[in-house]
């Protein structure tokens, strides 16, 4: 059973489907007992950075999330959901994230006639060897959709990167902890792979 | 490197597919579901579904048509036609909808851009413009299906809507759509050179150098065709084949 977290973010359903369509059972909840049992927890997101942690809080899903990844099963957070995963983002100044890994989440610069949002299919830079992406071959597309973008202090920890005039950190992976900035959900057949390859962990 | 978008855009009414889509393989002609599906095996990269219903109590058939598509189909779609509230905005959004797209209740109330925008993010509000040449070579926007010269610029108004929270344009031109002859390359330059978020041209798409054009001269972020598509003049993968050799990024 996958649980999928629900603090009335955006595009819950689209993560759902997606598992869904893979043959996973999915629950949503916010329930801390029901996201206990789980085999594997699915943060995903869209929306603003601090409005996130403060619907993540108001739910008390931060325990949750704590415990969840304390605990060893898989955790994956998608866009938002990897974002408040790290220490603090440019976007609600003032909000601490959920300091589960270090990083800082940067505003795009969008130098050089770039658009912010970053909006549309980039290709991946695949690199040290991350779950997520067994039979994906380097340079794949992956849809993102996003203003702000994740600075990783271990470079260890990135798995995937793109360009959009900086480096962004696409993905990481950290013991049972995975997340992508782009939407697996929305990324036609690769995606759906990296969403099947999380499931298989 | 960020690709350049190719987007078919299906009319629906009553929750079906009108104009029907030539594609052999498909069972029903007129299933969103089989549709979407069938395009996004054919590499398009976003669809846009605009409704057509004429009456106003059919909400839920969108909303429902939208969550059978997102219960099947995973790439980013787009829809519009009669969205005119925030609730309205929620329940497609909800069913699994990634963009929006307003027009006329977007001029007649500029507010739900920034409404939708603060509630759900910039990402999802689509302003779509329908703009037609003015005598002094300017351009004007319509509104209820470009029936209605609304007498404000063209520029101005996508100016504002970006200001308002929009997150794309979606730029029809209506001297050029159904036409074949090539996109508005003027008015896509001239609103595409102003606005900071993405824009989609739209009306006019004849053949693959039309594409090539737009998405250079036109500075258009994106390109939308319909019939084209649907009826097979024109394959993506081609499209795509021969703007990559042209030296446009798109997803392969």
């Amino acid at each position: 059973m996958i649980a999928i977290l629900d603090y009335d973010a955006g595009n819950i359903n689209s993560v759902e489907k997606a598992f869904k369509i893979l043959g996973e059972d999915t629950v949503l909840t916010r329930d801390f007992s029901v996201i206990e049992r789980a085999d594997r927890a699915v943060l995903p997101g869209v929306g603003s950075f601090s409005d996130a942690m403060s619907h993540i809080k108001k739910y008390e899903l931060d325990k949750s999330i704590n415990d969840f990844i304390a605990s060893g099963k898989p955790f994956l957070g998608i866009c938002l959901g990897l974002q408040v995963l790290f220490d603090y983002s440019d976007e609600g100044i003032g909000t601490e994230g959920l300091h589960v890994l270090p990083g800082q989440i940067l505003r795009i610069p969008g130098e050089g006639g770039l658009k912010v949002p970053h909006m549309g299919w980039n290709s991946l830079e695949i690199k040290n060897n991350g779950r997520l992406f067994a039979g994906v071959k380097d340079q794949s597309f992956v849809y993102f959709v996003h203003s702000y973008y994740l600075k990783a202090e271990d470079p260890a920890i990135v798995k995937a990167t793109c360009q959009y005039g900086v480096d962004i950190h696409a993905s990481v992976e950290k013991d049972n902890v995975f997340a992508c900035q782009f939407h697996p959900e929305k990324s036609s057949s690769v995606g759906l792979t990296i969403l099947k390859n999380f499931a298989n962990i | 490197m960020l690709t350049k978008r190719i987007i078919p855009c299906l009319d629906v009414k009553d929750g079906r597919v009108v104009k029907g889509v030539n594609f052999i393989d498909l069972k029903d002609a007129g299933d969103p579901v089989q549709i979407a599906a069938a395009y996004d095996k054919a590499g398009a990269d976003e669809l846009v579904f605009l409704d057509i219903t004429a009456s106003s109590d059919h909400r839920n058939t969108v909303v429902e048509m939208a969550s059978r598509v997102a219960d099947q189909v995973f790439i980013p779609f787009t829809v519009g036609g009669g969205i005119r509230t925030v609730e309205d905005f929620k329940a497609l959004l909800r069913a699994g909808a990634d963009k929006i797209s307003i027009n006329s209740a977007a001029i007649d109330n500029p507010s739900l851009i920034s409404a939708a925008a603060d509630k759900f993010g910039s990402q999802c509000v689509v302003v779509a413009i329908d703009a037609k040449r003015r005598d002094d070579g300017g351009f004007n926007i319509y509104k209820h299906g470009g029936r209605l010269d609304c007498g404000i610029d063209a520029v101005e108004w996508a100016m504002k809507a970006e200001k308002l929270g929009a997150g794309e344009i979606l730029l029809t031109s209506m001297d050029c759509d159904g036409t074949k002859s090539g996109f508005d390359i003027e008015l896509t330059r001239a609103i595409s050179s102003v606005c900071s978020i993405p824009v989609i041209a739209s009306g006019g798409a004849g053949s693959k150098e039309d594409f090539l054009d737009v998405l250079t001269d036109g500075g258009a972020d994106a390109a939308l065709a319909a019939s084209l598509f649907h009826y097979k003049e024109l394959e993506i993968m081609d499209l795509k084949e021969y703007l990559n050799n042209n030296s446009i990024p798109v997803r392969l």
